[in-house]
């Protein structure tokens, strides 16, 4: 009863979303503000309704009802209750429902907390994440209906797929829906504006709390996506070039370019045309990750079922989103009102760079990604575009961006003094040298580029603290006045400084692992030892463990310093889920600061030895670090209050603008 | 500087790194990028050895040899032709017999790849869509019905 209640609301709500579309959409032409209200209550109803369905589909999964398809391909009773619940997304139908209510989160924020934006940006920007929703509903109900009956039902379910039964995967989707959605609103503002054919700094400062939002779950998104990939996988890597994740990365890099074009816009009326493309562009970018993710054109975890079908309705959609506000956008641009001017050797100079190189490194992916799916439909022949590929085009994109962008935030808005901004940096330069001196004289073998790779990492860390520095005027003035005066910054200066800080410190660790991280694959009998940088590894034998719905075989391995005192055991296992006849291997991971030894386990051979695979991975936990650095500077950046949602009114209500935060965190 | 004289150097710049970024990846693209061919192609198109490429089909039953220092040794199928890999390392966890493989590397002779990666599907239900053409192609796949289980 409850998953039919559960279907009908997800049918009602498609008709909210269907009037949240026309009713606002119309009151805003005739200037009608009862039909404009419509929209507001018409998202809020939708939220209610999809909340009602995802709910029930919850409960299905939780109380192991088998009787729904949904629960019976993708559940198992013996399953522990976090992995009935992550079950919910951990298939197609689901995870297009979390992406819904997201999506109508989104629009709800807006219809509750929106009351400071003109009202008819306002309507318009509802009706638009109206449309989205729609499509996306009428997707859900005609193809891949989540609440579809099986009879007679089975006794047991056929098991979540094994390797999504870990916590980093139950909330990677979550955290990369509220990134890839959360632009959703951007996009929808950024349509409203060029139906209203009017764009002013204002705008920027109504998206930017929505953008950052979504810059910081898209971040963390990619991050847990990123980690849970190193220690699932069994290879150690932190980073595939798959396609899947190039659909997330695609979305980032076009977004950071977002944040930053919005600032110059936010601050000086420049740049509006070209911030107005990038919100589509972002958004288009978040439909085309749900599209080549969810429609099977390409082999991976992610593709949960190839029903043509679903291909062709999310394409179609695609085109319909992509094309309609492109399509205005050309109409309308060509209108819009010039903005400020601005010397090449600026702020916005540096944040005009910053938007080219990140486009250009967005475009790179992009071919890499879709060149081997074109070329298939083209020609027929199968190719695939790998590593090489994209370490040929990313790195040289990346390289003149990391060295231009501690400058950025010490240059003056509308004309900056290159000069005087390099001696601010000349500490930060010195130190960079510093560094790559030290690299070349501690690390042995490895690139010789890699050294370089540690200075740039240095220089870009050292340059986030500059920026703080100068502003702090700290070593010139007392202490006193230096703290004072770092209380009083603006929060998003902080938030800038702490996510360039963040990029440096996931170079560094991206460069370090690449450079000297050491592998050992070898065959090993109990009592045999491993040695791998500083340290010896001491095979003690095998062991079985029984688990709730699956078996482990252990293999049991103590770790000693060089110099032979004990400093722990690794317990690497070959994990076998019975209810779908399937084995995963479980690396045992041991952090050392920020390095990890990586151990994952291959099936025993015939004359009894076991196949392991050894990484030593200097400074690995850097690159997440780094990205929890930049979630955590993002968040200070929201939290600044000119730029909370309808920042410009008076600060006596700005206690009301807190719910519309949290409930976006 | 005018305000036209500066936006056509913003366009100069934008236009130089554009182009920048299209001849890198015009050129990575004539570099890197591998072929996916079945068995069969491989047998047909007579590559040179030297040659990177992929192959897809299924893991011949009976065929997987593991031998000392981490070796292992298997034969790709189509059911018409078959082409042998080595390949050093651990292989994935839903590598098995008769089930979907595709493997990465270099030809050592017409018909012998030394594998440097190793792909398998990631669930029992799924093929990799590759395999699935490549054994469509020789008739050896038929809509609804389950690879050979082990």
């Amino acid at each position: 009863m409850i998953v039919e209640i559960g279907h009908f609301a997800l049918v009602l709500a498609l008709g909210a979303a269907l009037a949240q579309t026309v009713a606002p959409f119309w009151g805003a032409r005739v200037g009608d503000a009862g039909l404009m209200g419509v929209g507001r209550s018409a998202a809020l109803t939708q939220l209610l309704l999809i909340a009602i369905a995802f709910a029930a589909l919850v409960n299905a999964h939780l109380t192991s009802d088998f009787s729904v398809l949904n629960v019976a391909e993708n559940s198992h009773s013996a399953v522990p209750a976090i992995y009935k619940i992550s079950g919910v997304w951990g298939n197609h139908e689901g995870s297009m429902l979390l992406w819904t209510l997201i999506l109508a989160a989104f629009g709800a924020i807006v219809a509750a907390f929106g009351r400071s934006l003109p009202a008819r940006l306002r309507a318009d920007a509802l009706a638009v994440q109206g449309m989205i929703s729609a499509a996306f509903l009428a997707f859900i109900l005609l193809t891949s209906n989540p609440f579809e009956r099986l009879s007679p039902a089975p006794f047991e379910g056929q098991d979540l797929n094994p390797i999504l039964q870990d916590p980093g995967l139950a909330i990677h989707p979550p955290l990369l829906y509220l990134g890839y959605v959360g632009f959703s609103i951007v996009f929808s503002f950024a349509a409203a504006a060029l139906i209203e054919g009017r764009i002013d700094a204002a705008w920027a400062r109504y998206v930017r709390p929505f953008a950052l939002t979504a810059w910081c779950f898209l971040t963390l998104g990619i991050a847990v996506g990123s980690y849970w990939a190193y220690y699932t996988l069994g290879w150690g890597g932190f980073w595939f070039w798959d396609p899947v994740e190039n659909a997330s990365l695609m979305p980032w890099l076009a977004g950071t370019a977002f944040i930053h074009s919005a600032a110059v816009m936010e601050k000086r009326d420049a740049l509006k045309v070209w911030t107005i493309f990038l919100a589509i562009l972002v958004f288009s970018f978040s439909l085309l990750g749900t599209f080549l993710v969810r429609s099977g054109v390409l082999t991976s975890v992610h593709a949960f079922a190839s029903d043509p079908r679903r291909g062709v309705f999310i394409l179609v959609i695609l085109a319909a989103f992509i094309a309609g506000p492109l399509a205005l956008f050309a109409w309308r641009a060509p209108k819009l009102r010039q903005g400020g001017l601005f010397a090449p050797i600026s702020r916005e100079g540096a944040l005009v760079f910053n938007n080219l190189f990140l486009t250009s490194a967005c475009a790179t992916v992009f071919v890499g990604t879709l060149y081997p799916l074109a070329l298939e439909a083209l020609t027929g022949d199968k190719i695939s575009v790998g590593p090489p590929f994209f370490n040929a085009t990313f790195g040289p994109l990346f390289i003149p961006l990391m060295l231009v962008m501690p400058l950025g935030p010490l240059l003056g808005w509308k004309r900056g003094d290159i000069v005087s901004a390099a001696q601010r940096l000349l500490a930060a330069a010195v130190l960079a040298a510093v560094a790559v001196a030290a690299a070349f004289a501690i690390e042995h073998g490895g690139p010789v580029l890699a050294p370089f790779g540690v200075g740039i990492a240095v220089f870009v860390m050292a340059g986030a603290v500059t920026d703080i520095a100068e502003r702090t005027m700290i070593l010139r003035l007392p202490m006193r006045a230096t703290l004072m005066r770092a209380i009083g910054l603006p929060r998003s200066v902080w938030g800038t400084a702490f996510a360039h800080f963040g990029i440096g410190v996931t170079l560094l660790g991206i460069v370090a692992v690449t450079a000297w991280g050491s592998e050992r694959i070898v065959a090993v009998k109990p009592g045999e030892i491993i040695d791998i940088s500083h340290y010896r590894l001491t095979f003690d034998g095998v062991f079985n463990r029984p688990g709730p719905n699956y078996r482990d075989v252990v293999g049991h391995f103590t770790v000693r310093r060089a110099s032979g005192d004990v400093i722990g055991a690794m317990e690497p296992s070959r994990r076998t889920f019975p209810a779908r006849n399937m084995a995963t291997t479980e690396a045992a991971l041991m952090s050392r600061g920020f390095s990890q030894l990586y151990l994952s386990l291959g099936d025993p051979n015939p004359d009894g030895t076991v196949p392991v695979r050894l990484f030593f991975k200097p400074h690995v936990l850097m690159i997440w670090l780094g990205a929890i650095i930049m979630f955590f500077g993002g968040g200070l950046s929201l939290s600044d209050r000119r730029l909370r949602v309808g920042a410009p009114r008076p600060a006596k209500a700005k206690a009301k603008d807190k719910p519309a935060l949290q409930a976006a965190e | 500087m005018t305000r036209r004289g500066r936006r056509l150097a913003l366009i100069a710049a934008a236009l130089a790194v554009v182009g920048g970024a299209a001849g890198l990846a015009l050129y990575a693209l004539s570099d890197s990028i591998v072929f996916f061919y079945s068995p069969s192609e491989v047998v047909e198109k007579a590559l040179r050895p030297g040659a990177r490429l992929r192959v897809g089909g299924l893991v011949k039953s009976g065929s997987v040899v593991k031998s000392a220092g981490e070796t292992v040794a298997f034969v790709v199928t189509d059911g018409a032709n078959n082409v042998s890999v080595s390949y050093q390392g651990l292989l994935p966890d839903l590598f098995r017999e008769g089930q979907g493989v595709v493997a990465e590397g270099v030809l050592a002779a017409p018909d012998q790849l030394r594998a440097d990666t190793i792909l398998a599907k990631h669930d029992e239900r799924y093929m990799p869509r590759e395999v699935v053409e490549a054994l469509k192609k020789e008739g050896r796949w038929r809509e609804g019905e389950d690879v050979a289980k082990p």
